[in-house]
């Protein structure tokens, strides 16, 4: 079994998962809900493995990496970040129906990188530049930060999706999910966790920068984005508890501060250039 | 006047105007990512045609994070930080030190959390049981007795409704940081072959130089590559720093992030050159007679104490950029013929001829890159950031949280009415749990229960 192998296996287990949390939704299939948390806690049981797996293999390689260096592999922590995050919300919220909700961002960003040839998936040595342990701090943090808006644009959809009919019948689907008050609540709470965690991953990367290069800012387009989207996030938060924000104004600002989440992470890899294009497939 | 004063203040303590300068800030960063930046005028010429280049240079547009407007977009953004900090955080800090025993009763009547009892007996009586059922609950309270009654008080993190302004102030700072930075300090690189020494540095971008105050000698460079031979694994220098004569650090080793710092000016490992010359140590192995060379590519040298002729004449280049692999050498101490043979870089060969035996160690010589960098302002910036991660956490998951116990004599009735309530200043659905527990508490109490 290599590691390859492992995290096979855990973009077929998350898919399940999304898809098992996806049918309590629709199909208010209540009985599936323990499956669906055991498989989710399994997913990532096994996502772990992968990733220690890979770990350990690195060092088998003579290269000896932690394995958070490349897009493939932030991929996979990023898989690995949004299903611990989504499971304690689970457990604080006790409700199953946000899984619909987040899971699939899990699913999505495993099935993306096994599947798409564009990056390769062995291990390769690293660079100088990159052997640092302020780049695993660097990584870790902004990857938190990043699941948690993944989630939170998440619930900013399924805020959308219930406020658009909230006067249907009691007893329809959108009844059962949670009331927009209390989405309202776990978006915010999100949102603020998640602007610690990329605050800190800015904080990481500047400090990393400035021992590799003697910089600790140069504007290249990815500190720049990543400034972009936290920008994003505080004009949000002050939006929110200086002026009263909430409701459909703060979920269409989660969604769209994923969005620039996004852009940060994958549109200045690909569509742009600049100090962080080591992350790109080749 | 007053009146124009108060608005123009008004204006640039406004969270508005907050809420604008960052989404402006944020959206016009958007263009330096799209627009290469830092580029010679020819390139915006050649990409973006004559007019649109035209513009751009006379808007900033190829080094647009130090222009004129976007420089003044972050002051907008201080201002308003330092104006709105300067309106509000007077009344924060009454907050964080009022007393609240002084509290108007009519307010406590109005607290968003609130219980009532009744109870027999005296209020002083009754306060101290409730002070004890307050401290059982971790709520520390003191007391003052007024001419209605008795009023009991706790808190908790009342300095907590400072994070806020921890977070605003560490901004400021690191602005302040950058300053600094950008005013007294330098980026510039320099390359050093091996065995030489520089005092100057070149600015990044102009390339004006910069005199050290100190020499920087690079007495080796190694570069290691992994085995796949074409990814470097390491770039290691080793550096000495001179002054006035003296050897202050006798070779220091750095390496990509691990730079070395001396008088404020750091130097970190960049990149390296690979140059036409290898530094040669020949030895006699009988008489361990041994000399260091460093020798041009395709040239006879002539070691006339050994007796010695050698030359490289052949090398086998592994990169563009001209990394030697291998090369041949000609040696010769007249001895027999000549031997001819190929090595690889970086070792050690061994060579008889009937005279004596050798060992020839070759390397090729590398020029280090080194950035260099100077930047006072660095320690300041981390100040900020670090004060910004703790004042983010208090901001955002510490709360002032406050309860109080008002007990009133009613005589009429011949009982003691109880007021408990609180309020916290956010996070209001787990302050709701605290005060549901201290309530608990209070019901459960039966001298509290028998009016
Ligand atoms: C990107 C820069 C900024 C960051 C990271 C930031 C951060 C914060 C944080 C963490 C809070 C506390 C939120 C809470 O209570 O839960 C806050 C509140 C606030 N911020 Fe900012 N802020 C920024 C810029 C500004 C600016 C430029 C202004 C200028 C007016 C401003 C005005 C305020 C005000 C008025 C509050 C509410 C304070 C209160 O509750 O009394 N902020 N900010």
């Amino acid at each position: 079994m290599n590691s390859s192998q492992l995290l096979g296996i855990t973009t077929l287990a998350y898919l399940l998962s999304a898809m098992l949390y996806i049918a309590i939704f629709v199909f208010r299939a209540k009985k599936l809900g323990l499956i669906a948390t055991v498989i989710t806690a399994c997913a990532f049981l096994i996502n772990t493995a992968g990733i220690a797996l890979r770990w350990q293999e690195s060092y088998q390689a003579g290269i000896g990496y932690a394995p958070l260096s490349n897009m493939y592999e932030s991929l996979v922590f990023f898989a690995w970040a949004i299903a611990i995050f989504y499971l304690g919300l689970e457990w604080k919220y006790k409700n199953r129906i946000l899984g619909a909700f987040s899971m699939p961002f899990a699913c999505l960003s495993m099935a993306y990188a096994s599947l798409s040839p564009q990056f390769g998936k062995e291990i390769k040595p690293l660079i100088p530049a990159l052997q640092s342990n302020w780049l695993i701090a660097h990584v870790i943090t902004c990857f938190v930060g990043y699941a948690a808006f993944a989630v939170a644009s998440g619930m900013g959809i399924m805020y959308l999706i219930k406020d658009r009919k909230a006067n249907e019948a009691p007893g329809s689907l959108l009844a059962s999910l949670p009331e927009l008050k209390v989405i309202d609540d776990i978006i915010h709470k999100t949102l603020v966790f998640g602007f610690l965690w990329l605050t800190a991953g800015i904080i990481t990367g500047a400090v990393w920068a400035n021992s590799a290069w003697g910089t600790y800012w140069s504007w290249d387009p990815k500190e720049t984005w990543s400034l972009i989207t936290w920008f994003v996030y505080a004009a949000t938060l002050h939006a929110r508890f200086t002026r009263g924000w909430g409701g459909r104004r703060i979920a269409w600002l989660a969604v769209l501060g994923f969005l620039s989440v996004i852009f940060t992470y994958y549109g200045v890899n690909f569509l742009l250039s600049g100090l962080h294009s080591y992350g790109g497939g080749s | 006047m007053k009146k124009t004063e108060n608005m123009v203040w008004r204006f640039f303590a406004s969270v508005r105007l907050a809420l604008f300068s960052l989404l402006i800030l944020a959206t016009t960063s958007i263009i330096g990512t799209l627009i290469p930046q830092k580029n010679p005028p020819e390139f915006y010429v050649e990409a973006f045609g004559q007019r649109t280049a035209q513009l751009f240079q006379m808007l900033d547009v190829p080094n647009m994070y130090n222009s004129w407007w976007f420089i003044s977009l972050l002051l907008l953004f201080s201002v308003n930080l330092i104006v709105c900090t300067i309106d509000r955080l007077p009344n924060v800090w009454k907050m964080v030190v009022m007393n609240n025993l002084d509290t108007d009763p009519e307010r406590l009547e109005k607290m968003p959390h609130r219980q009532e009892f009744y109870a027999r007996g005296d209020a002083a009586a009754l306060a101290e049981i409730a002070t004890g059922l307050l401290a059982k609950n971790g709520w520390k309270a003191e007391g003052e007795t007024k001419p209605t009654g008795s009023l009991l008080f706790s808190q908790k993190l009342a300095w907590s409704r400072l994070g806020v302004y921890a977070v605003h102030l560490s901004i400021l700072i690191i602005f302040a940081g950058a300053i600094i930075g950008s005013l007294l300090g330098f980026k510039a690189g320099v390359m050093i072959p091996e065995g030489s020494a520089t005092d100057t540095v070149y600015e990044t971008g102009t390339e004006k130089p910069i005199p050290l105050g100190f020499t920087v000698q690079c007495n080796d460079f190694k570069v290691s590559f992994y085995a796949d031979g074409t990814t470097p694994k390491e770039f290691r220098s080793n550096l000495s720093v001179l002054e006035n004569g003296k050897t202050i650090i006798d070779k220091r080793s750095i390496i990509v992030n691990d730079p070395l710092d001396y008088k404020g000016i750091t130097f970190y490992q960049s990149s390296y050159e690979p140059m036409q010359g290898f530094n040669v140590v020949i030895t006699n192995k009988a008489t361990k007679v041994s000399q260091s060379f460093q020798i041009p590519f395709g040239q006879k040298i002539s070691w006339p104490e050994g007796g010695i002729d050698f030359g490289v004449i052949n090398q086998e280049v592994r990169s563009r950029m001209g990394d030697v692999n291998r090369l041949k050498v000609w040696f010769s101490d007249g001895q027999g013929d000549p031997s001819i043979f190929w090595m690889a870089n970086n070792a050690t060969q061994t060579i008889s001829s009937p005279a004596a035996t050798y060992e020839f160690e070759a390397s090729q010589v590398y020029a280090t890159g080194l950035q260099v960098a100077k930047d006072p302002g660095v320690w300041t910036v981390y100040a900020g950031c670090a004060l910004m991660l703790i004042g983010l956490y208090v901001a955002f998951f510490l709360s002032h949280r406050r309860v109080w116990v008002y007990i009133v004599r009613e005589e009429a009735a011949d009982r003691c009415r109880i007021l408990v309530c609180g309020a916290s200043s956010k996070n209001k659905i787990a302050f709701e749990k605290e005060f549901a527990a201290l309530v608990e508490c209070f019901t459960h109490d039966s001298t509290l229960q028998n009016a």
